[in-house]
């Protein structure tokens, strides 16, 4: 096989993986910071595409421009549903958080199957069958508008965490809990602030997501479990990790169908998961308990 | 602990907690069993259970089938079967083990008869269920050619097998060349790796040397039919430099495909499917536009000149007038078959016993049907054998008939132009 091949493949692969990736950083954030495991996290953002698709077909208007006004939409929910509903469950055994968050995604698949049933919808943007020709290369014009806004919005989310006074809160309130309690933080509040703050990436990714496949109420599940798969991989808790756990994943899925067989891209995720479980179990960028 | 019941039993004077316990047990009995009496003494109606794809990756077969099931009691009746049918219909998800406990669900309710599945996987799933309970099953469309291979006695077909699907679809690839003019030398062969696709795949490769077809496949792809992405299984078949591209598919897929594939700019002289579902159906054409077009499709069809195919078109028309009748007839017209069969059976029979049923079906012989072929008549296997095949091409967003030249609508296109010079 030549090697432009391999290359269009690969770069497809890490195209797909930076939105995989911004993806999986909500669900990072969220646990780092509130240690709980977001069960519901792939049928938020299958919220967030359903949300693109409509506004799209009512009203013509690309997922890109919808990502900020749907990205303040998740917040709001995730939020509201840390304050309302999770808030109440962080002092209890894991186990009970585990089923709240997996009976939360149950009613989510199921509100979506009653409200626009089980078709498979899509959202034909005018540029949807370009592409970039570079040489050899061929880029599909849609995986490169998503990469390129992925990063912007990891990028915002690093800056936010790294300079802003709410940022540095979070962080604190993640590395000493209780230290954050003794200062007089709101850590509830910020609580509150994390999940949405993760439910807005997952609602970012959505906008992009829906560019690049169709959306049913089913797909929640497959990506609530790619996303743990790409964080466990990258790290629990860790940012950079989410990403590069995301590209790794892409990037693999797409070798493999092109190296292997394309029956076998998952295999060869699942493979990689249980690789890093064997031999750095924090994950690439995590730190050790 | 002591339970309240208890408790109360415990306070009756002369009753003790076992013979409590045992009325309360007769009772349950006696409450189970009756409504079962009341229906089998009414004995009017069939209890046909239908189980069907309706969420899920193939949730647009399962509920297109539906609608054939949905018109079929009032126009049978209109038709002059003097039958009642009870329909229950149920969903499997597209999850194969679910197909088996549907299946169960709905003998354990009393069902006298089942029709699906529209899936190979779960045919053969409920097949097992149907023998284990001696209850028929009429297969509506399925193309594993081990479901009728097994030996069954209550298990029918009114479909052709995989490899009778690809051979009459192989053989209309080699007149749909002759009639253009245009040959290929080479394909990349692409199918789904569900039980339909790998039962198609096998045929392909057995038929393939044996039907002297004038091409050489250059590499087999086989994908997942849920892939999200099948933008590396498209980089693969453009690589391999073939001229065309020979397609087992599913909806979803078959509409990855080709966006990908016009993304890619991978520009093949064509994409024929030997008999698969996919290309001619209503998504395919609302979600691809022009993109749908050209490609071309090898499947059993309906024959819009049988007078029971205007009547269901009509039927389904009227109940259905804001869906495309086009987008659904070879769904509809299968399921639409199915029930009919059934309802034949049911009054010759006159017994909604399984066994009686099961001998009235192999004995079915209905010469009026909706699909080209002959009277629909099973073999000792319970297979249908005289369902023929027609090459529909996508033209003006719609499957029109090109081959065979008797029920022509429009000639062939071939090769056909590319991806920007269409409509």
């Amino acid at each position: 096989m030549p090697i432009e091949l391999y290359l269009n493949v690969a770069l497809g692969g890490v195209l797909t993986g930076l939105v995989y990736g911004l993806m999986a950083l909500g669900l990072s954030v969220i646990f780092g910071v509130v240690r709980v495991v977001n069960f519901a996290h792939g049928e938020m953002m299958t919220l967030a595409m359903y949300a693109a698709v409509m506004l799209f077909v009512y009203f013509k208007l690309d997922p890109l421009l919808l990502m900020l006004p749907i990205m303040a939409a998740l917040f709001l929910f995730g939020y509201a549903m840390q304050t309302a509903v999770i808030n109440p469950f962080i002092t209890r055994p894991e186990h009970s958080q585990f089923i709240l968050l997996v009976a939360i995604a149950i009613i989510m698949i199921n509100s979506l199957l009653m409200f626009f049933g089980p078709n498979a919808r899509n959202v034909l943007v005018d540029y949807a069958y370009d592409s970039y020709q570079i040489g050899p290369i061929l880029l599909d014009k849609v995986r490169v508008i998503a990469a390129l806004a992925a990063l912007a919005v990891a990028a915002a989310l690093f800056a936010f965490f790294r300079y802003a006074p709410t940022g540095k809160a979070i962080r604190a309130c993640a590395d000493n809990n209780r230290g954050a309690l003794v200062v007089g933080l709101n850590v509830k509040r910020l609580y509150a602030l994390t999940f949405g703050l993760g439910s807005a990436c997952v609602g970012a990714a959505g906008c992009m997501m829906v560019l690049l496949v169709d959306v049913t109420p089913m797909l929640g599940p497959t990506y609530t479990l790619l996303a743990f798969v790409i964080v466990i991989v990258g790290g629990l808790g860790s940012m950079g990790g989410a990403l590069l756990g995301g590209l790794l994943v892409g990037v693999s899925e797409a070798l493999a169908g092109l190296v292997l067989t394309p029956s076998a891209k998952s295999m060869v995720t699942f493979a990689l998961l249980i690789l890093v479980l064997l031999l750095r179990p924090q994950g690439l960028l995590g730190r050790k308990a | 602990m002591t339970s309240t019941s208890s408790k109360s039993a415990r306070r009756l004077p002369g009753v003790t907690r076992r013979t409590f316990t045992g009325s309360a047990i007769a009772a349950a009995a006696v409450a189970g069993v009756a409504p079962f009496n009341i229906v089998r003494g009414q004995a009017a109606a069939l209890k046909v259970g239908v189980i069907l794809p309706k969420s899920g990756p193939q949730a647009f077969f399962g509920q297109s089938c539906q609608r054939g099931i949905d018109i079929a009691p009032a126009l049978l009746a209109e038709m002059g079967y003097n039958v009642k049918l009870d329909v229950t219909s149920v969903d499997f998800e597209t999850n194969v083990d679910l197909a088996r406990s549907r299946a169960e669900k709905l003998v354990n309710d009393g069902a006298h008869v089942l029709i699906g599945p529209f899936d190979s996987g779960a045919a053969g799933a409920i097949a097992q269920v149907a023998e284990q309970k001696g209850v028929p099953f009429m297969i509506n469309i399925a193309a594993a050619p081990q479901i009728t291979e097994q030996g069954y006695k209550y298990v029918f077909r009114n479909f052709p097998t995989a490899p009778m699907l690809i051979g009459n679809g192989l053989s209309l690839m080699k007149e749909f060349f002759k009639a253009t003019g245009a040959t290929p030398k080479t394909a990349v062969f692409m199918h789904v790796n569900d039980t339909f696709g790998q039962a198609s795949a096998r045929g392909v490769e057995a038929l393939f040397p044996r039907l002297d077809m004038p091409f050489k496949i250059l590499e087999t792809i086989s994908y997942d039919p849920a892939a999200r992405d099948l933008s590396v299984e498209v980089a693969k078949a453009k690589a391999s430099g073939a001229e065309m591209v020979m397609l087992v598919s599913r909806l979803n897929d078959s509409i990855l495909l080709v966006r990908e594939m016009v993304k890619q700019r991978f520009e093949p002289m064509g994409i024929i499917s030997p008999g698969s579902p996919g290309m001619y159906e209503e998504q395919f054409f609302t979600t691809l536009g022009k993109f749908s077009e050209y490609c071309v499709t090898n499947v059993p069809w309906y024959n819009p000149k049988s007078e029971i195919a205007q009547k269901v078109a009509g039927a389904f028309r009227k109940q259905f007038p804001n869906d495309r009748l086009i987008g659904h007839i070879f769904n509809v017209g299968f399921s639409f078959e199915s029930m009919m069969i059934v309802a034949d059976a049911y009054q010759r029979a006159k017994s909604t016993n399984g066994q009686a049923l099961a001998e009235a079906l192999r004995a079915t012989k209905i010469d009026k049907r909706v699909m080209i072929g002959g009277a629909i008549q099973f073999n000792e296997k319970g297979q249908a054998t005289t369902i023929a095949s027609a090459a529909l091409q996508n033209r003006n967003l719609e499957p029109k008939v090109v081959l065979p030249a008797e029920a022509q609508e429009l000639k062939p296109v071939f090769p056909v132009p590319g991806w920007n010079n269409r409509g």
